[in-house]
């Protein structure tokens, strides 16, 4: 008897503390936490290279980098180009991906799914900690030398060769920025692999795959797809950079390459991406609507296999990306068959998540409100997915400020907003201390008008013809862009005030007690303490 | 602030004219404050819009039957309200609707779709054959149908219309009665700033024509969005594509494919004219430009990228 409350004492007692607790850690709490702060650290660098887009596109003329490169022009038109990439990239691997996959699914995927810890403690460290090199490489990446005579990748986050080839980019600022990348996609692979073997082998007793929360399918689905695509991207990558040192050939005309074959691998990998950035944002938005309805979720089961459908079919749309490239006709026409049947389980979730809150009981809190946000902003941003679908009209739309619009809707103002919604959900969970509801109801208001003054009129530039990707535009879409630009200042204020909501709720916040959401709120982490204690579930739960 | 509203207030004013200048000439590009495409200049373009209003007025009747629903489920089932919630979590009849309907939708705009797309695509027979290539960062131009005269096509320097000095104005003036010259032209022509090049691809008024496109570096993208033309420019690679301008007039694009440090500056200009003007026109773009084959190449690596 003895000995057994011996081993249970260190077993509770022995963790590590303070900075030796994270740096170290192999606990999925503690782990998502440092997954949270990257991306937060992560997010306001990209928003401050878009601000500065903003700033530089608020008139035409190019006024505000040349500031900032001392008067030499072609270096102000590179770093135009190394900022849209960086913000590209940044905003996708280090702030998205980080904060809904590493972050609240870390902390909430083995809680949810009645589990102690990930499969992988161990792996799920050095996931988390290949992240911070990948980030400083990319960086780094704007201060060498890309194009001759200027520094810094200017290819958008696409990395099209021959561009970022040696043709376009001779200096060492591309092999970083493919350096990066691939860390990046290891340390995603390796999360990949641990939140399937958990999510597959760890559920408590009695949680069958159909039972599991809304949240742990979307973030298995987005799992596999994180499997099956990055090694797509990282062999892309490779070619590219033996391409760029090797001397192979691959992408390389005068050599017997084809520049198209980067994009077909390219957006193999990177239509499944945009899934990935997304699903885990649906599994989200069907909690909170749930809680704050106190309702179950309307057709639970057309939930999940619609993200599973959204899945698959993700793998086999990847060329409408590319309905301008010379594609034969028939392909394209395959192409614009397929990508608009992902409307049909899209169409299922909204349609779903509304109904969940037909008849519901509905109680507008921070959360409530970022989700209902995010439903209606999501359907726009896709609405107009639909719109790009077909390739007759793409030919107009394809790389203008429609496009720009349009991912930003349903990346910007719809992953962007699930991951604010999940914060406000979860933050008093996560740290024990609640967030002041009326400030956090500002933070989404602010945040509301302005990424719509952003995004809105740019639908309006696309229309109009305006190219994206342009240091400068032609004085007849200056109006547009003024606006947009405004758009960005409301929405940086929204972006210092959640700021200040964070250090408050962490400073002073109030105690968080164990379910401040009452009875719509389900899942397992409700039953836990605020925050949870470092070993949750030492006896497993039964689920019912 | 003032410029914006003065600029709102002639948008509105304006919105229903798009076509006022054509007392002068026609000439196509963004224009500040309008909220949709240009108008149509080719058949396509004039197809491709229909089918955009179709589908604007499809995604508007979704998204705002979608605002509706979401407004109506805050005001009748509030906490207030509605106090007790209904537990209900399936209705079959319901997804089953849900998932018919929209099929249905798809399948409706699938048949104008695919119509555009293979209209698009099936290049009629040409009656004028342009070649253009894209380099970092202009563009050139070859008429193999005119024993190949080749030209390039450089953007107007951005100083002419943001330096005022007489000696920039006075470049300007320059620049624009060499373009008249190119043009064969008594009057020069208006330019604008960014969007103007120092010569134009000049082809018939509605003919049709061919445009094949390459690149001689990295990816470069030749667009008109006025005539729903928009085709990559691939080195190693020859893409077709085609169109046939309604009326005379001249019609700007940009380079839509991002191209390097600077993509923003080498627009294109297609300037559609008479048939007789196309002659003329042709008869003393010969002379100058289909020399020996191959010249202008050698030219215009030797020339200064300004």
């Amino acid at each position: 008897m003895v000995t057994t409350a011996h081993t249970h004492d260190t077993h509770d007692h022995g963790h590590p503390t303070g900075l030796k607790r994270y740096l170290l850690s192999t606990n999925h709490k503690d782990i998502g936490i440092l997954y949270l702060w990257f991306a937060g650290f992560a997010g306001l660098v990209g928003f401050l290279m878009s601000l500065a887009i903003r700033i530089e596109l608020q008139e035409p003329g190019v006024q505000f980098l040349p500031f900032l490169t001392g008067g030499d022009l072609n270096a102000a038109y590179q770093l135009y180009n190394s900022l849209i990439t960086g913000h590209g990239l940044i905003m996708i691997f280090f702030m998205v991906m980080p904060a809904l996959i590493g972050g609240f699914g870390n902390f909430f995927i083995p809680i949810m799914i009645g589990a102690p810890d990930m499969a992988f403690p161990r792996m799920n460290n050095i996931s988390f900690w290949l992240l911070p090199p990948s980030l400083m490489l990319l960086i780094l990446s704007l201060f060498m030398e890309g194009p001759p005579g200027a520094a810094g990748v200017g290819g958008g986050w696409t990395l099209y060769p021959p561009l970022s080839g040696t043709t376009g980019h001779p200096g060492p600022a591309v092999d970083l920025a493919i350096l990066s990348l691939h860390i990046a996609g290891i340390s995603s692979i390796l999360g990949a692999i641990n939140f399937i073997t958990t999510i597959l082998n760890m559920r408590a007793p009695g949680m069958t795959i159909h039972k599991m929360p809304l949240f742990a399918w979307s973030v298995l689905v987005t799992a596999f797809l994180l499997l099956l695509a990055l090694p797509v991207l990282a062999g892309a990558l490779t070619m590219l950079l033996t391409d760029r040192n090797f001397g192979t050939a691959f992408f390389e005309p005068s050599g017997g390459g084809d520049p198209i074959l980067y994009q077909h691998l390219f957006w193999y990998f990177g239509h499944p991406e945009v899934y990935i950035l997304i699903l885990p944002a649906f599994g989200i938005i069907s909690h909170i609507v749930s809680t704050f309805c106190q309702k179950p979720v309307f057709g639970y089961l057309g939930m999940a296999y619609a993200m599973v459908a959204i899945g698959f079919i993700g793998f086999i749309v990847w060329a409408h990306h590319m309905f301008t490239v010379g594609l034969n006709v028939d392909t394209k026409a395959y192409f614009v068959a397929a990508t608009m049947v992902i409307a049909v389980p899209t169409g299922v979730k909204i349609f779903s998540w509304i109904a969940t809150m037909w008849g519901g009981s509905m109680e507008f809190r921070t959360p409530m409100l970022w989700a209902i946000g995010f439903i209606f902003l999501f359907t726009v941003g896709g609405v107009t997915g639909v719109v790009l679908a077909n390739a007759g009209v793409d030919t107009a739309l394809h790389d203008t400020y429609y496009v720009v619009a349009h991912f930003h809707y349903v990346l910007s103002l719809g992953a962007v907003f699930a991951i604010f919604a999940a914060f406000y959900y979860w933050i008093g969970k996560m740290s024990g201390r609640d967030y002041p509801e009326w400030a956090g109801k500002v933070h989404f208001w602010l945040t509301f008008v302005g990424v719509n003054l952003i995004f809105f009129p740019q639908h309006f530039l696309g229309l109009q013809g305006m190219p994206r990707r342009y240091v400068d535009y032609a004085d007849g879409y200056s109006l547009w862009h003024e606006v947009s630009s405004y758009g960005t200042y409301i929405t940086g204020l929204g972006l210092l005030w959640f700021f200040g909501v964070v250090a408050y709720t962490l400073l002073a916040g109030r105690k968080a007690v164990q379910n401040p959401w009452g009875e719509g709120a389900t899942t397992l982490e409700w039953t836990l303490s605020s925050p949870p204690p470092f070993h949750q579930f030492n006896e497993l739960p039964q689920i019912k | 602030m003032k410029k914006l509203l003065g600029i709102i207030g002639a948008a509105l004013f304006a919105s229903t004219s798009g076509a006022v200048s054509a007392v002068a000439q026609v000439v196509r590009k963004g224009e500040d404050g309008h909220f949709g495409f240009q108008p149509a200049a080719t058949p396509i373009m004039e197809q491709l819009t229909s089918f955009h209003n179709l589908l604007l007025w499809i995604i508007t009747v979704i998204t705002v039957m979608v605002a509706i629903l979401l407004v109506w489920v805050m005001i009748r089932y509030n906490r207030k309200s509605n106090p007790k919630p209904s537990k209900t979590s399936h209705n079959t009849l319901v997804e089953v609707v849900w998932t018919v309907v929209p099929i249905l939708i798809l399948v409706l705009i699938a048949i104008p779709s695919f119509k555009l797309l293979y209209l698009q695509d099936e290049i009629p027979e040409a009656d004028l054959v342009v070649k253009a290539t894209g380099h970092q960062w202009y563009w050139s131009y070859e008429y193999p149908d005119y024993d190949n005269m080749a030209f390039d096509a450089l953007m107007l320097d951005e100083k002419y219309y943001t330096d005022m000095s007489s000696d920039a104005q006075g470049e300007r003036q320059d620049a624009e009665m060499r373009l008249a010259e190119f043009l064969v032209r008594d009057e020069p022509p208006q330019t604008f700033r960014l969007l103007d090049t120092d010569t134009r691809i000049v082809v018939p008024v509605g003919k049709v024509v061919k445009m094949l496109v390459t690149a001689s570096d990295v990816l470069h993208s030749w667009a008109i969005p006025s005539f729903g033309v928009k085709i990559d420019a691939v080195p190693g690679r020859l893409n077709e594509t085609w169109f046939q301008a309604d009326e005379i007039g001249t019609y700007y694009g940009q380079c839509s494919e991002i191209c390097g440090i600077r993509h923003a500056y080498m627009p294109i200009v297609v300037e559609v004219v008479s048939e007789e003007d196309f002659k003329l026109w042709v008869e003393k773009a010969r002379a100058e430009y289909a020399e020996a084959p191959g010249s202008t190449r050698l030219a215009s690596a030797g020339r200064q990228v300004h």
